[in-house]
């Protein structure tokens, strides 16, 4: 199928499936998946800007449907995602500004590579550990079946002491929670979570939500369920400033975001109510592979030269 | 237990196949009738190009969701 915007010639199922891949694992980690929509993208030869470009439209509808989804099960904080999004606003566009400072000190790739090859392990590496020790400390208790309704605001994390005391850091102004269950926590902490997702996301060009979503679990202590409806929220936010800014700059193939959004919106469906039938340490060791495909994509760039 | 779980799957995957056909039907609706627009749009006016395309894919998002939802309380009224 020819796409006459981005002058392109792609199979609107290939669309289809990339499209409902991404609205699963959207759906159900709360990530954007531009680090597989990108790559897929590029792969059937189209321009780097307009990959980029039309992967941002396409998260937008996707994590419509998810967060209308969650939102139902009870899984999204409006104010913490709206509070996020001023900070992963402001990230992004310093990461913007970082990377132009290293492209002109003339070792951005390496630099940047080798920050996230680091974070995206370590993400792994920590939530490998966390999840099999709070596992372990949960054997012997029911994980299966459903987990509706309070209970699936429970969290259990044995990074859970550490959290709460990240919590009592009394740096004003404070806010209370009550969807996240927190009573009081501080503005700048929110907004110190949010600046640092979205200045990788400014790094990397993607939505950064393997970054974001396990830093609202373990640093602001939200529950795994309600972090990732909450972050796919703040997605909406930030994709759609990010949508808008490169459709202006002609980057954008709405149609082929659309054909995409058709599998998407789908998958994300899926993704979403699946999560109901996962307690929140089996969402988060199902979440480890992620940073990981991340830094796979990261080496491969950094060893061949070639972007995906 | 496992017999509401059952029911819930079931109604589940039906609003997502009434869901799946109205958004293929929604995409060829948009390719057929603003396909030529569209393109224009993006050569000529980007910002509202840019509005425009927001709109679509939430709309997409949105309003076939309501519709499905109209339907099958539709559907579920008339079989009761």
């Amino acid at each position: 199928m020819f796409f006459p915007i981005s002058n392109t010639h792609i199979s609107p199922i290939y669309l289809g499936i990339i499209g409902f891949l991404i609205g699963i694992l959207g759906g159900f980690f709360g990530v954007g998946g531009s680090f597989i929509a990108g790559p897929a993208l590029r792969a059937v030869g189209m321009d780097w800007n307009f990959a980029v470009g039309t992967d941002l439209a396409h998260i937008v509808g996707k994590s419509v449907v998810a967060v209308r989804r969650h939102r139902a099960l009870g899984n999204v904080d409006l104010k913490l995602g709206l509070i996020m999004a001023l900070g992963t606003i402001a990230g992004a566009e310093v990461g913007a500004q970082l990377i132009q400072m290293l492209k002109r000190a003339g070792n951005v790739n390496l630099v940047v590579s080798i920050v996230s090859i680091v974070v995206y392990c370590g993400i792994s590496g920590f939530m490998i550990w966390e999840t099999r020790k709070t596992l372990m400390s949960q054997k012997g208790q029911s994980q299966r079946g459903l987990v509706k309704g309070p209970r699936s605001k429970e969290d259990h994390s044995a990074f859970g002491p550490v959290t709460r005391a990240i919590q009592q850091l009394k740096i004003l102004p404070m806010v209370a929670l009550p969807t996240s269950g927190i009573k009081a926590i501080s503005l700048w902490l929110i907004l110190l979570v949010a600046f640092v997702g979205g200045l990788f996301s400014g790094f990397l060009g993607g939505g950064a939500g393997y970054i974001r979503m396990p830093s609202m679990v373990y640093v602001l202590g939200i529950p795994t369920h309600l972090a990732v409806g909450t972050d796919l929220f703040e997605i909406i936010i930030s994709a759609s400033y990010g949508t808008f800014t490169h459709a202006v700059k002609g980057n954008v193939d709405i149609l082929i975001a659309l054909v995409m959004n058709t599998g998407a919106a789908i998958g994300a469906q899926i993704g979403a109510i699946s999560t109901q039938y996962f307690v929140g340490p089996k969402i988060r060791v199902a979440f480890v592979p992620l940073p990981l495909i991340g830094a796979a994509v990261v080496i491969y760039t950094l060893m061949s030269g070639h972007k995906l | 237990m496992k017999k509401q779980t059952g029911k819930t799957l079931r109604a589940f995957a039906i609003e997502l196949a009434v869901y799946a056909l109205l958004v293929v039907g929604y995409f060829f609706l948009v390719l057929n009738l603003l396909g030529g627009w569209l393109y224009q749009l993006e050569g000529q006016h980007r910002y509202v190009y840019a509005i425009v395309a927001i709109l679509l894919v939430v709309g997409q998002a949105v309003l076939l969701e309501s519709i499905t939802t109209f339907l099958l309380r539709l559907f579920s009224g008339r079989s009761e």
